[in-house]
């Protein structure tokens, strides 16, 4: 029963369910928040693990467990859902860490105090993020991508790091909250408000090909478009369109800036959830809709793609070693990871493409982990800069090894997560589609070499600063409480994945291999 | 024979207009007035659904200068509905200030039944008589909070401003009817096409949609907006940006789709211009507000704006796609109508909560409303178009037919209307943050104030216009289903 929409349906509204229970619970009631928030986000991930048992692994290419209902008859834009083998692993990561968000919240209530409304945006959150990997219409999906600004806006908002700065360009100063939070919303929506556009435009040429029906639908978009439905001026400019909604999330350099203030401003949980899924919203929407769609087009824009790439990998990796502040550097991380990610996608090959998906499902792991540690330090320490903090292994003997593998995971240390998708991403790019200029790719390639070393430095860094040494004076006769039971049930499980992952990396390849082959296969002839 | 039943919600209405008038001279308890008024509303709808049931189709009356299609149905129920939200918003607010209660509803069933005059109107003169009797008595009620200077000015630049309006729009009809010598829009149409190249003509086009540009408060013409919308009382400022924009918008479709359709190649460049005017300069004049009347002030000329765009794409398109265009730009005025409703119900209830109706005012309404601080978060973001509250839609839609036309203005329009979404964001946007994330204001009155009931039928109002906004926006085919 569960796998004929019913399952998919039940992970992307059940959290929204919850979040309206929530809503009408007393606030004083919190233990029933907390059952009912647990209750909203285990569901989701009890089906989800039921659907991984269900899901035929050789035919990851085709949707399944997907529904095709009427919605808006008008604009022919349907209720259609459905999972293959790129969006399933996207989808199961993302129940995963809306679970451990609010279980970690149980115990790290940000300031100010209100565990009704911040379980209940984590909720809206998990439904849309859930929604947005499942949707298999372009309104549908459109929807859902917004849908995740409205509780991140809050959450950043309302919960977000309260100190003063400057407000660049202006001689006034701001809450550090306020300025990322409303940074954030408007970078998203510029580039949402043009993806919209580029949408429209694909559903007008949808209806000059045969059947000659103007449809949102991806996949029979995605089939016109492999038959060479979209060309030319046209198919530019909509994937220049796409680009813009989809670079701004994930984001690539030079639309990144938003990034390091929203995750430095953001609470623990926000920043976790907005690294580990809202930028693989970007990174997804290129796999599942650019590339597929627009494959003459991705073609002609891989190389620009790939030096874009680079460059945020080897800047990413730049402004990681001119940090002091802890969070801010693991913000500035993801920009190189994610570097990563769209050299995989840009080299339009099966390795690449996999080292793209395998990329962000570590890079969820890790990142997200990462921040989980981060903010319960600063919530011990009070600071998150740098030379303030040292010799925390031996304050916090737990909490400074799951810092410290979470580092060496991040770095890409072969076993763990992090080593797959960049280690197969530069292999993708020695090598890239057929056609492709492969002087830009080699040296991509080299850069993106020279950005691992680089990555491994900030990291190795970062853990000799906050690791390493003796406590500082500040902090040496203090007893600090290490990791509590809250937290190890929150990391664990994500620490159980990197190693499970990284040793067995056919956990995701198993599911996305196939789908990518196909994707590649139809869309670039191999 | 004339046909009662197509008559028989302007008849409801204006006998409801004269019976309030009447019963203000004799009963006591003032209040009955305004139940007279929503009960003669909500009784007005129900011939209107008899009519949309009925299998008759379109009805014509009066040779063809009155006709009840399907278009003219859907415009009622706009008005009728916008009418009944906004008469719930006035009650608490009318009683409260002691005003006089059977003239105020008295004006304001009169323009309630101009707007259903027009939406059927066809030709050059019921859409004056239309025009004119939407906007009278809303001179009046523009100032109706007499001891208040800005309600006088309000009332004062409406009033001349609105006059002028209807002297261009009556010189241009002047010139219509002596080029073609046509009142009806069908026999306007058939000359229209062999007049493209007479002078004459073109201005006589441009007078009339500078006219009804008044009306719409559309850029260059939206001068008296702001400040009438900010010293009006706050459900007539309700009124004129919903019922009366949309009245606006009723007469430019009827002028240049039905009438000087066929001349759409000298009008479309014009609209171009008034549309991207409209949203930019409206937009960015917001940035800057305080007030949230004057910021929801600018809000509604930028929202024109929106509704503009779609009119660029005449030249372009067939029949067909004038239907769509037609259809788009209605679509957006009823789930404006809901958004603005709600949120200038938002303002009453908010400022009397807060003591300010000003962005600074209101801040920190979360801790001590948190019912309201949330409404404000459905209409502002709604407006603002951010799925799934029933804006995007309204966007989605006019994007939708604008991107038809396949030319490289339509597109440049788009991409200007796409990057006014993203300004709009920001001062919506500003609202929503004072009330959720800044510290209480210090101006906000004490707990007697602070924590009063809102009125039943302003909580009323705001439930049926917050349900609306969210149900549209998950099942935007409600509306579709009416308007294409």
């Amino acid at each position: 029963m569960l796998d004929n929409g019913w399952g998919l349906s039940l992970i992307v509204f059940l959290p929204l369910v919850g979040a309206l229970i929530i809503l009408l619970t007393p606030k004083k009631n919190l233990a029933a928040i907390k059952a009912f928030g647990l209750t909203f986000t285990a569901l989701p991930l009890i089906i989800a693990v039921f659907l991984i048992a269900r899901f035929d692994y050789g035919a990851g290419s085709a949707f399944q467990f997907g529904t095709d209902l009427s919605w808006i008859t008008s604009i022919n834009a349907r209720y259609h859902i459905g999972v293959d083998g790129i969006s399933f692993p996207m989808l199961i990561l993302s129940t995963i860490l809306t679970l451990l968000a609010l279980i970690y919240s149980f115990n790290h209530w940000p300031e100010p105090y209100n565990p009704k409304a911040f379980s209940a945006l984590i909720l809206v959150l998990g439904t849309a993020m859930n929604g947005t990997f499942v949707a298999l219409d372009l309104v549908l999906f459109f929807v859902f991508f917004e849908l995740v600004l409205l509780p991140m806006y809050f959450m950043i908002g309302i919960w977000g790091d309260k100190t003063m700065m400057k407000v660049p360009g202006f001689r006034i100063e701001a809450e550090t909250r306020l300025y990322a939070a409303i940074k954030f919303f408007v970078f998203t929506l510029f580039g949402s408000a043009f993806m919209l556009l580029g949408f429209l435009a694909l559903y007008y040429r949808s209806g000059d090909v045969a059947p000659f029906v103007r449809t949102f639908d991806i996949p029979t978009l995605i089939s016109m478009g492999s038959a060479g439905a979209f060309t030319g001026t046209f198919a530019f400019l909509v994937f220049g369109a796409l680009f813009l909604g989809f670079a701004v999330k994930v984001p690539m350099w030079p639309l990144h800036t938003w990034l390091p203030d929203a995750h430095t401003a953001a609470p623990t949980v926000g920043s976790v959830l907005l690294a580990g899924i809202l930028l693989k919203l970007g990174s997804y929407g290129f796999i599942r809709i650019s590339l597929p769609i627009l494959p003459q087009e991705a073609q002609r824009w891989a190389p620009a793609i790939a030096i874009l790439a680079v460059i945020g990998i080897i800047y990413g990796a730049l402004a990681c070693l001119a940090q002091s502040d802890m969070k801010r550097l693991i913000a500035f991380s993801s920009v190189g990871h994610m570097g990563f990610v769209m050299l995989g996608i840009s080299t339009l090959t099966v390795v690449g493409i996999n080292a793209a998906v395998i990329g962000m499902v570590a890079h969820g792991l890790i990142t997200g982990l990462l921040f989980f540690v981060a903010g319960s330090m600063s919530h011990r320490y009070h600071t998150r800069e740098m030379v303030r903090l040292g010799g925390n292994q031996k304050l916090m003997p737990k909490m400074g090894a799951i810092l410290g593998f979470t580092a060496i995971a991040s770095l890409g240390l072969p076993g763990l997560a992090g080593f797959w998708g960049e280690f197969m991403s530069l292999v993708g790019s020695y090598n890239p589609l057929a056609g492709l200029d492969l002087g830009v790719f080699r040296t991509a390639m080299v850069f993106g070499a020279i950005g691992t070393v680089l990555t491994a430095g900030y990291m190795l860094w970062m853990l000799q600063r906050v690791n390493l040494g003796e406590p500082s004076a500040e902090w040496g006769g203090h007893a600090l409480v290490d990791a509590d039971s809250y937290e190890l049930a929150a990391w664990v499980p994500l620490m159980v994945l990197i190693v499970a992952v990284g040793v067995f990396p056919k956990l995701v390849f198993g599911a996305t291999n196939s789908a990518v082959v196909s994707l590649v296969t139809k869309a670039f002839g191999g | 024979m004339i046909d009662y039943l197509a008559l028989a919600p302007e008849i409801v209405i204006a006998a409801t207009a004269v019976v309030v008038l009447l019963a203000d001279m004799w009963i006591v308890r003032k209040y009955w007035t305004a139940i007279i008024a929503v009960v003669g509303t909500t009784a007005a709808a129900i011939p209107l659904v008899v009519l949309a049931v009925s299998p008759v189709g379109e009805r014509s009356l009066f040779e063809g200068s009155y006709v009840v299609d399907p278009f003219a149905l859907v415009m009622k129920g706009v008005f009728l509905m916008a009418a009944y939200v906004v008469l719930l918003m006035s009650f608490s607010y009318v009683e409260s200030d002691r005003y006089y209660q059977g003239e105020y509803y008295f004006l304001l069933l009169l323009s309630i039944l101009g707007s259903l005059v027009l939406a059927s109107a066809r030709d050059l003169i019921g859409l004056f008589i239309g025009i004119e009797l939407v906007a009278t008595p809303m001179y009046v009620l523009a100032g109706f909070r007499k001891g208040d200077l800005k309600s006088n000015e309000a009332a004062l630049k409406y009033y001349l401003l609105g006059v002028l309006a209807s002297a261009m729009l009556l010189y241009g009809s002047s010139f219509v009817f002596g080029l073609t010598g046509e009142l009806t829009f069908a026999g306007i149409a058939s000359h229209a096409g062999g007049l493209v190249h007479e002078p004459a003509f073109i201005m006589a086009v441009l007078f009339i949609i500078a006219g009804v540009g008044f009306k719409v408060s559309a850029v260059p013409f939206h001068f008296w907006a702001p400040d009438t919308y900010e010293g009006a009382p706050t459900p007539i400022t309700a009124y004129l940006s919903v019922s009366s924009k949309a009245a606006g918008f009723v007469a430019l479709i009827a002028v240049t789709y039905r009438a000087f359709g066929p001349a759409s190649a000298a009008w479309a460049p014009v609209v171009w211009v008034m549309a991207a005017l409209s949203m930019t300069i409206a937009n960015l004049t917001a940035l800057k507000q305080d007030n949230i009347v004057r910021m929801l002030a600018y809000s509604s000329i930028s929202h024109a704006g929106f509704m503009l765009v779609p009119f660029v794409v005449a030249p372009y398109v067939d029949a067909a796609g004038i239907n769509g265009a037609v259809s788009a730009t209605i679509t957006y005025l009823v789930i404006y109508a809901f958004l603005n409703l709600g949120a200038f119900a938002l303002v009453i209830a908010g400022s009397r909560k807060a003591g300010s109706g000003t962005v600074q005012g209101w801040a920190g309404m979360a801790t001590y409303a948190p019912g309201l601080a949330f409404l404000g978060m459905l209409f502002f973001f709604g407006l603002a178009g951010i799925p799934p509250l029933a804006g995007w839609f309204a966007k989605f839609v006019m994007f939708r037919v604008v991107l038809t036309a396949g030319s490289g203005w339509a597109v440049g329009l788009a991409v200007i209307a796409a990057v006014n979404s993203v300004i709009a964001l920001y001062y919506y946007a500003r609202v929503i943050k004072s009330m959720w994330m800044d510290p209480v204001s210090v101006t906000v009155p004490d707990s007697e104030v602070r924590d009063a009931a809102v009125p039943m039928t302003l909580t009323l109002a705001l439930g049926i216009t917050a349900v609306a906004v969210v149900v549209l926006g998950v099942f935007p085919g409600i509306v579709t289903s009416f308007t294409f």
